[in-house]
């Protein structure tokens, strides 16, 4: 099915151990202004070097691209195995840009132990980075937890709240519960192939390498058992409703840059897109997970959106909220179909800047108050009207007004929904009123009416750092409102051979695509790697001969 | 030609940005030169689009890019260009650009002048992209787009606690149009696999009655969130916290008719859902009926004139509903016309009084203010539908319509709307300009006429209330009808015929009895036996009352739905924290205590286990163990405890089904 494109230069390598690098080499820096400047110089060239990815990815194209395989532990058919495509690229992009502006809102907000936070962030970065670029489930599986470390420090050290200990705890232990089970998963997704590989007499008979794994058949009552292993993973990390306790908690607790990076890179749903629905296509399908799915889905958008109408801290409202997106986004999976998905993925990007943004204005507001809470607001919208405007537009976005890039994603998946399951789709389109109700409610009553007394002169509007961060936001949410046509392109050929895949079975004759034409420009790559590809065919030739 | 398509919505747009991002940086008359001259070129281009419609009779499309795309959807940001359109065009920036002229004195030396007039234009660009989208979403794009200025226009004055409240009940009533809207579009997609106008009414045929009835209601649930009717129609009155040029153009011209526009440019669907159409009709009916009673009473000169705005979206549903769709266009336009001159000679009155709305406090102001007085009473001839000005042609169209179509009730029900319009529109301009001042002192002394930037736009507005409706004479024969013919015609429908010429001189005449009738009553209550009218109050205080407030339906939608609502956040809220998470806590602490036990089952079961593999995974397993400390540790331990007995229930499952389904 897919094809493997490389790329002359290791870029991703470079790409995924760059900030932990830059990291380690703050390290040994003393000065705070030094630090800072440093940690904004890896952050940004970083962000230069996703930048480039974008740009020389192929579009319109299901190709894995950019990838580079180093065999790690052999005997057990571990490698590390990295590739973009459709799906994964724009989360590289988006995970890239959200550091710089973490970086760039941390500048004055975070005051203690600065060398420890840049590097314990950037650390981060490279372990996000890290998920979405393997392409082998183990190396994925070693990102996925250890981005729990340089998260569980910075929730617990630079956590505003006094019950961040208790939150960082929380979090960690929800994600390894879910963790476990995944990793069971993918244990006998491993298991399966070797069963498989045996009777066939391929060698090597072990792999945990994602596209070897969707070359072979998996029976569907395995198939049901996997999904909902792998799925404890997901939803714990996603959250996905009731399994969403943890989020409050930390997003409240825990610094702002770590809510923006939990809020804002949807990570939960992207394994779902990634790794679920192609190695398990007929349990995606099967009934009775469809129907928990899109239960799940749906009860997320509709209790996240009135649980977050009530909620008088603008934090635990974006929380709410969150899950109530989430839910959005699980809908559209689980429509399965073109619309669906591709509405699902650009809604987890866009998440990336509406609600990630709306953190950091919460950010904003805390710093000016010491707090979220209602209470300390009421009448800004006077005093502090660039912050008002902003809160407006990304607010605006995140309930998915037309124009905005949240509309594009939701639109998407709503139609896509319908399409499958009308009544799911119908329900699901109550959330989009619910949406607008908690925000412009909450809106009304933090910036609107007149100024809470005491607030006179205490509250300043942006600085230029703050406009920055919150006008780059508000690019990309216009950009992807208004001309989305960049963003479709390069997720659209992942997404059509997803479906292809999805109507077909897991058992498909995978023909290879016809996309991988070398363009002119890209000399020195990417190029089809040959073994591979013959390998491959004749593993599906097999395959029909048993049919 | 296909520039000047693509120019309409620009010139605005330029304008937004450049106010928008730079507008704190220069002076309050550049704001505004660029503002009203962005809409003045935009109504000039939509002169020539509409002398080019003419000219060539024929739509076209002009695509300005892809939008949204990928699988069996495409949908570009593309533009239609038909006759319908163009009558839009016109009403909507040759109106809009009076009304900005007519800002520019009323909103002088306000603070947020420049953000007004962004906000202003940033309407007219998602008008004109409602009306002249090629396809559903466009369509909605502008919908939701012009939603959004109705809503930071409603709370401009945002520090005052209702106004902001009004902005957020507007947006959200709006949303529940909008949910319904969104459905609408869906059902096309669905069955067209398009959302392009063309396609879809081309194929419209193939649609079951069923489905062709689904659609339609559900357009009509966007259509009566937007244009204010019952059900929806409370955050209209609510709107008029907004300043008054607002209400003139977003609440009474432009934005509320989008519904009615909407209808006209689906009727090939609605044609085909018999029962869709005769909802729009009663949906019409009713509320022209309904709002008419609320405007008895109301003492807001602005807020009598919402629920007139009401009353005559009514009369357009109800002329949709009956299949007039040229019709309730005509009333669309002639509206936009009178309703904005009201409105506009209104905000010159309040202007005049420095801020007064209540008309209790007003009168005797026809000596004072002669220019506005003259110009309200045109308008109130016009909307009370006296001979021959533009009102009379277009309602008496629609009521004759009704009659000659057998549709008795319908008729009888806009036949009461408009006595009762006559009256009320009478009694708002007897009880602000004659009889004696009930202004306070204070007020009467600063009293003066608005300045001629205010009075031209109105003096303009004027002519065409009284001139307007000739485009539409003769009744269903006039220039308007053969212009809009192509749009509105369905699919092999014949001719329509609009009964003798007798009967619609009768009607003609009868409509005109009911205006003249109207008019006396106010006449008699308000202007000769002037303390008659309270007596008719006192003899039935239950119906004054409720009247008064409304049927009370805010009160019963707050205690049904809202509050309701609200509740079940806070009952949902309590059971996440206690319930959801007590679960999570409860096997936190099921942990801690178990940890004993844990230590033993690590001890004896884990260890031993990896013993059996080997020593040096013992060694491995020992040094983490050292590296963990406290609770993770324990927890850890016991989440490994219950993992090694579920994985062997796992693979012991696995092997019993190893090899089913799999060739070999």
């Amino acid at each position: 099915m897919l094809e493997e494109l490389t790329f002359g230069f290791p870029i991703l390598s470079m790409l995924l151990f760059f900030p932990l690098v830059g990291g380690l080499i703050l390290c040994l820096l003393d000065d705070d202004d030094l630090i800072k400047n440093a940690a904004l110089a890896v952050a940004g060239l970083e962000l230069v070097l996703a930048i480039v990815v974008l740009l020389r990815f192929i579009p319109d194209s299901a190709a894995m691209q950019f990838s580079e395989q180093v065999a790690w532990i052999p005997p057990l058919g571990i490698s590390y195995h990295l590739a973009l495509d459709g799906i994964s690229v724009l989360f590289v992009g988006l995970t890239a840009f959200l550091t710089v502006l973490i970086v760039l809102y941390s500048w004055d907000t975070v005051r203690h132990q600065i060398k420890v936070y840049f590097a314990a962030l950037l650390a981060l970065e490279t372990t996000i980075i890290g998920v979405f670029v393997s392409i082998d489930l183990i190396l994925f599986f070693v990102f996925w937890e250890l981005m729990l470390i340089p998260s569980y420090f910075l929730i617990k050290l630079w956590g505003g709240g006094a019950e961040r200990q208790y939150a960082a705890l929380k979090y960690v232990l929800y994600t390894l519960l879910g963790s476990v089970f995944m990793l069971l998963g993918i244990v006998l997704l491993d298991l399966n192939y070797h069963e498989w590989a045996v009777a066939h007499h391929i060698e090597p008979s072990y792999t945990f390498d994602f596209l070897q794994l969707l070359m072979i058949p998996i029976p569907p009552d395995r198939q049901v058992l996997i999904f909902w292993l792998i799925f404890l993973g997901l939803v714990f990390k996603a959250p996905l409703f009731p399994f969403h306790t943890w989020l409050p908690d930390v997003l409240i607790e825990g610094p702002i840059g770590m809510a923006v990076i939990l809020a804002g890179i949807k990570l939960g749903t992207y394994g779902f897109i990634r790794f679920s629905l192609p190695l398990l296509p007929e349990a995606s399908q099967d009934g009775g997970v469809v129907a928990v799915m899109m239960t799940l889905g749906l009860l997320a958008i509709i209790y996240g959106a009135i649980v977050a109408l009530i909620q008088p801290d603008f934090r635990r409202l974006l929380a709410f909220s969150s899950i109530s997106h989430l839910g959005f986004v699980v809908v559209g999976l689980f429509a399965l179909n073109f619309q669906g998905l591709q509405g699902s993925l650009l809604t987890m990007i866009n998440l990336g800047f509406s609600t990630a943004g709306l953190f950091f204005l919460a950010g904003f507001l805390y710093t000016r108050r010491q707090s979220t809470h209602l209470s300390s607001f009421g009448g800004l919208a006077k005093k502090v009207p660039l912050l008002a405007t902003f809160l407006l537009i990304i607010g605006l976005a995140s309930i998915g007004l037309p124009g905005t890039n949240g509309f594009v994603g939701e639109f998407l998946i709503l139609l896509g929904a319908f399409e499958a399951y009308w009544l799911y789709g119908a329900v699901a389109v109550t959330g989009v009123i619910f949406g607008a109700a908690y925000f412009l409610w909450y809106y009304e009553r933090a910036m609107f009416g007149p100024l809470t007394q005491g607030l006179g002169h205490a509250i300043a509007d942006l600085n230029a750092r703050e406009t920055v961060i919150a006008a780059s936001l508000s690019v990309m949410i216009f950009w992807i409102g208004l001309y989305p046509a960049p963003f479709l392109h390069i997720m659209n050929g992942s997404v059509q051979a997803l479906v292809n895949r999805l109507d077909r079975g897991s058992v498909a004759a995978d023909k290879p695509s016809a996309i991988g034409i070398q363009p002119s420009a890209q000399k020195a790559g990417p190029e089809v790697r040959g073994g591979h590809h013959a390998e491959r065919t004749r593993v599906s030739v097999s395959l029909k001969a048993e049919s | 030609m296909d520039l000047l398509v693509l120019l309409i919505p620009t010139f605005p747009l330029v304008a937004v940005l450049l106010n928008g991002l730079l507008g704190s940086r220069y002076s309050h008359d550049l704001a505004h030169r660029l503002a009203w001259g962005s809409v003045g070129l935009s109504f000039l281009c939509s002169i020539g689009v509409f002398t080019e419609t003419i000219r060539t009779g024929v739509a076209r499309e002009v695509v300005a890019y892809q939008w949204i795309f990928g699988g069996d959807l495409t949908v570009n940001l593309a533009f239609l260009i038909d006759p319908l359109t163009c009558i839009m065009l016109l009403v909507v920036t040759g109106v809009g650009f009076l009304i900005h002229l007519y800002s520019v004195g009323y909103m002088h030396g306000e603070e947020g002048f420049t953000r007004f007039f962004t906000y202003m234009n940033l309407f007219m660009v998602s008008m004109l992209l409602l009306v002249m989208g090629n396809n559903y979403l466009v369509l909605f794009i502008g919908w939701e787009g012009v939603g959004l200025c109705s809503y930071l226009l409603i709370g401009y004055y945002f520090d005052k606690v209702s106004a902001a409240k009004a902005a957020t009940k507007a947006f959200v009533v709006n949303r529940i149009g909008d949910a319904g809207f969104l459905l609408a579009i869906f059902l096309v997609f669905v069955n067209f696999k398009t959302l392009d106008y063309t396609q879809v009414f081309a194929q419209a045929s193939q649609l079951s009655t069923g489905m062709a009835t689904a659609i339609a209601l559900c357009l009509l649930v966007g259509a009566v969130g937007k244009s204010a009717q019952i059900p929806l129609y409370t955050w209209l009155p609510d709107a008029m916290e907004g300043p008054t040029p607002v209400s003139a153009l977003i609440h009474a011209a432009t934005m509320v008719t989008a519904g009615v526009y909407m209808i006209v440019r689906n009727h090939v669907i609605y044609d085909m859902a018999p029962v869709a159409l005769s909802t729009v009709a009663w949906v019409g009916g009713l509320t022209a009926l309904f709002a008419a009673t609320i405007g008895l009473v109301q003492t807001d000169i602005k807020r009598v004139l919402a629920y007139s705005t009401v009353s005559q979206l009514g009369y357009m549903f109800l002329a949709c509903g009956i299949g007039a769709y040229t019709a309730a266009v005509f009333h669309l336009m002639t509206h936009a016309f009178f309703k904005a001159l009201l409105f506009l000679s209104a905000g010159s009155v309040i202007h005049a009084l420095s801020g007064e709305q209540n008309i209790m406090k007003m009168g005797g102001l026809k000596a004072k203010i002669p220019w506005t007085h003259a110009l309200f009473l045109v308008g109130t001839l016009a909307i009370a539908g006296i001979f021959p000005l533009a009102g009379f042609w277009s309602k008496d169209e629609i009521m004759a319509h009704a009659f000659v179509h057998g549709q008795y009730a319908l008729y009888a029900m806009a036949a009461i709307g408009a006595f009762l319009t006559a009256f009320y529109m009478f009694r708002l301009t007897y009880l602000t300009f004659y009889g004696t001042s009930r202004l306070d002192p204070h007020t009467a002394e600063h009293v003066h006429e608005s300045p001629p930037i205010m009075i031209w736009p109105l003096a303009v507005l004027a002519v065409l209330s009284v001139l307007g409706g000739f485009l539409g004479v003769p009744p269903e024969a006039g220039w308007f009808h053969h212009f809009l013919h192509p749009v509105v015609t369905a699919v092999g429908a014949g001719e329509e015929h609009g009964g003798g010429v007798g009967l619609v001189m009768t009607l003609m005449v009868v409509a005109t009895a009911i205006a003249l009738l109207g008019w006396g009553l106010a006449h008699y209550l308000y202007s000769i036996r002037t303390e008659a009218a309270d007596n008719v109050a006192a003899k039935a205080p239950g119906v004054y009352t409720t009247l008064l407030n409304k049927y009370y339906v805010d009160e019963c939608y707050d205690a049904l739905i809202v509050e309701p609502v609200k509740r079940l956040g806070l009952v949902w809220d309590w059971f996440d924290r206690t319930v959801i998470d007590g679960v999570v806590v409860g096997v936190g602490r099921m942990t801690q205590s178990g940890s004993a036990l844990s230590t033993r089952i690590e001890k004896y079961v884990i260890y031993g286990a990896l013993n059996v593999v080997g020593y040096a995974n013992h060694l491995a397993a020992r040094s983490w163990r050292r590296l963990q400390t406290g609770q993770v540790h324990q927890y850890a331990a016991i989440i490994v405890a219950g993992l090694f007995i579920l994985v062997h229930l796992i693979l012991a499952w696995w092997t019993g089904t190893s090899g089913t389904g799999m060739a070999r």
